[in-house]
């Protein structure tokens, strides 16, 4: 076409994430086609384009809609917190619904589409419209015979949008061998984004892939994206590079007996810890400690359970010790409890991606990781779990995760072990094996990057009055020999599995 | 009887294009061949007008309006399909009427 090779200037949509991949937004004063299935969010994300354009850039929008009356939208953009008719008032936002009702309409001979321009036109001029979504434009072709004519209107259309220099998005449904069913990616050679709802076991997801921009680079990856009640949020997880820097802030583990093991005294801040043990090896007692004692620093930690629920979690806590209720309250510990199976891998990450940005902690606990492994293949794992780290690291922020495992060697459950074990920077590893007749804790580091550590095995054993790691002498002097020592310890406080 | 029927017509056009100019011409035509009763075609500009075409709830240029008699019928189009505009606008052909 005619547009020379200088750098395209981008309307920012205000829509999470969509902003990085484009690369600053969309293509300004040019159409973007969005395209999708019924119900794949093209609407959502249109409106949201406008809403932030009038709230956040200060650039009036035209929403024309030929399926939904202003009504309806009114009332759909509410339930996302957009408060249209205020936008209306304000002379920010004008909502045009074109009713196409085949019953209702004769046709013959010639005609054109003018009125629609005189229409779109004079709604762009009465604002001062600097974005116009056409929702969706096809439906024309349900309502008026004459394809032919609809076809060289539309094309004339976009070229008038662009002559206006408005921004605009333009939505289609997916056909069955085109994007949209007209072929309307014909006519936006500009920029062209495709919506998708999968369901997959029983999971749904959401994804979205930018499939041409022209003179632009962009992100060419599938995204996965949410909708919930402050709109649409894409992430563009992959987009990560190993970039960040580090720190060499030494943060306590929470358990003196712990931090006597590392050589600096505990973890680098902003590090990621693996935890791994089966079940009852207080993986989550440890984790525990370390949220306490960020919330001792008072630096607000977001801990996330997937097996037990916040109410669940401080009680089991209190019997060993740890008090979280008055961290809770003061809001420096957020518990946020979710079932692995309530949404796809991707999903998990885009909620904790959005909790951790809306809560903003220094440190955050995901007990266990290995709940969501379940709900994913291996490569999918892997890849959203260094997709997570990345963008903890990026934020530095301290990461504690545990990871269940089985007490037996068995191969395929090592799974979340293996995925997470190369990207994580410390990792201990916690054991419960019999010896003597008798159950023995221990835990040993089995890695700890830019920092040295003990490479004992240090039992331990847990009270009322919580973990209690046993001193090296006692193991090199009754290694071998465990159940002496639980003897030692047991008129401490009767012993509790987790 | 016929002495209480009226029938009012509006065009909207946008500016004179020759298809305007034809689907005038045609409903003039048409009336005057069909309808014994008072008709008016009233012509709205929506070049002069625009904020008239979200009222009337117009996309395509030309579309012919019938706001009297209810309900309401609409046509897009040069109109030169003669039998499709009177079956359209419910108008009886004037041979076969009167019976």
């Amino acid at each position: 076409m005619r547009q020379s090779n200088t750098i395209f200037s981008k309307t920012p949509t205000g829509v999470t994430g969509l902003d990085e991949i484009t690369g600053g937004g969309l293509p300004k004063g040019r159409p973007t086609l969005i395209c999708g299935t019924a119900g794949s969010g093209k609407t959502v994300l249109a409106m949201q384009f406008l809403i932030k354009g009038i709230t956040e850039y200060n650039e009036p929008g035209v929403f024309m809609s030929f399926e939904e009356s202003a009504k309806d939208l009114t009332q759909n953009a509410r339930s996302l917190g957009f408060d249209l008719e205020r936008s209306i008032v304000q002379k920010k936002l004008k909502i045009d619904y074109v009713r196409v009702e085949r019953s209702e309409i004769q046709e013959t001979g010639e005609y054109d589409l003018e009125g629609l321009f005189i229409r779109l036109g004079h709604a762009i001029d009465s604002i001062g419209a600097r974005r116009v979504v056409l929702d969706t434009i096809e439906s024309l072709f349900s309502g008026l015979n004459n394809t032919a004519i609809l076809r060289s209107e539309i094309r004339r259309l976009f070229q008038w949008l662009r002559e206006k220099g408005v921004t605009t998005i333009i939505t289609g449904e997916r056909g069955d061998s085109t994007l949209t069913r007209q072929g309307l990616e014909e006519y936006v050679s500009d920029c062209v984004i495709v919506l998708d709802f999968r369901v997959i076991e029983q999971i749904a997801t959401r994804r979205l892939r930018i499939v041409k921009y022209r003179g632009s680079t962009h992100g060419t990856n599938e995204y996965p994206f949410l909708i919930d009640e402050d709109g649409v949020s894409v992430l563009p997880i992959t987009s990560l590079k190993l970039t960040h820097t580090t720190s060499t802030d030494v943060i306590s583990t929470g358990l003196p007996g712990l931090d006597k093991l590392f050589d600096g005294g505990g973890y680098y801040r902003g590090n990621c810890t693996l935890i791994t043990g089966s079940a009852g090896t207080a993986k989550t007692i440890l984790a525990s400690y370390f949220a306490l004692n960020s919330c001792r620093q008072k630096e607000k930690v977001l801990y996330f359970s997937f097996e037990e629920s916040p109410d669940q979690l401080t009680r089991n806590m209190l019997s060993v010790g740890i008090n979280l209720k008055p961290y809770i309250k003061s809001k420096l510990l957020l518990v946020h409890s979710s079932r692995p199976s309530l949404h796809g891998l991707e999903m998990h990450l885009l909620s904790l991606h959005k909790y951790i940005l809306e809560f903003q902690p220094r440190t955050i606990v995901i007990d266990p990781i290995s709940s969501l492994v379940t709900i994913g293949s291996r490569g999918e794992v892997s890849a959203m779990l260094s997709r997570l780290l990345d963008m903890l690291k990026m934020h530095q922020i301290s990461a504690l995760i545990t990871s269940l495992t089985h007490a037996q060697p068995i191969n395929y459950n090592a799974m979340a072990e293996e995925a997470i074990s190369s990207l994580v920077d410390t990792w201990i590893k916690l054991r419960n094996e019999e010896r003597n007749g008798n159950r023995v804790r221990s835990l040993y580091i089995e890695k700890s990057r830019g920092m040295g550590h003990s490479t004992e095995i240090r039992d331990f054993i847990i009270t009322n009055e919580g973990i209690k790691i046993l001193n090296a002498d006692s193991v090199t002097q009754q290694s071998g020999n465990g159940a002496e020592k639980i003897h030692q310890f047991s008129g401490n406080g009767s012993k509790r599995k987790r | 009887m016929r002495k209480e029927e009226h029938w009012e017509f509006w065009l909207y056009i946008a500016g004179q294009t020759p298809k305007s100019i034809l689907a005038l011409e045609n409903i003039t035509k048409y009336s005057k061949e069909h309808i014994r009763a008072n008709y008016t075609i009233e012509v709205i500009d929506l070049l002069k007008s625009p904020q008239l075409a979200e009222v009337a709830e117009i996309f395509a240029i030309p579309t012919l309006v019938r706001k009297i008699p209810k309900p309401l019928r609409k046509i897009i189009g040069d109109l030169s399909n003669k039998e499709k505009v009177l079956i359209g606008l419910s108008i009886r052909p004037i041979i076969t009427d009167g019976k």
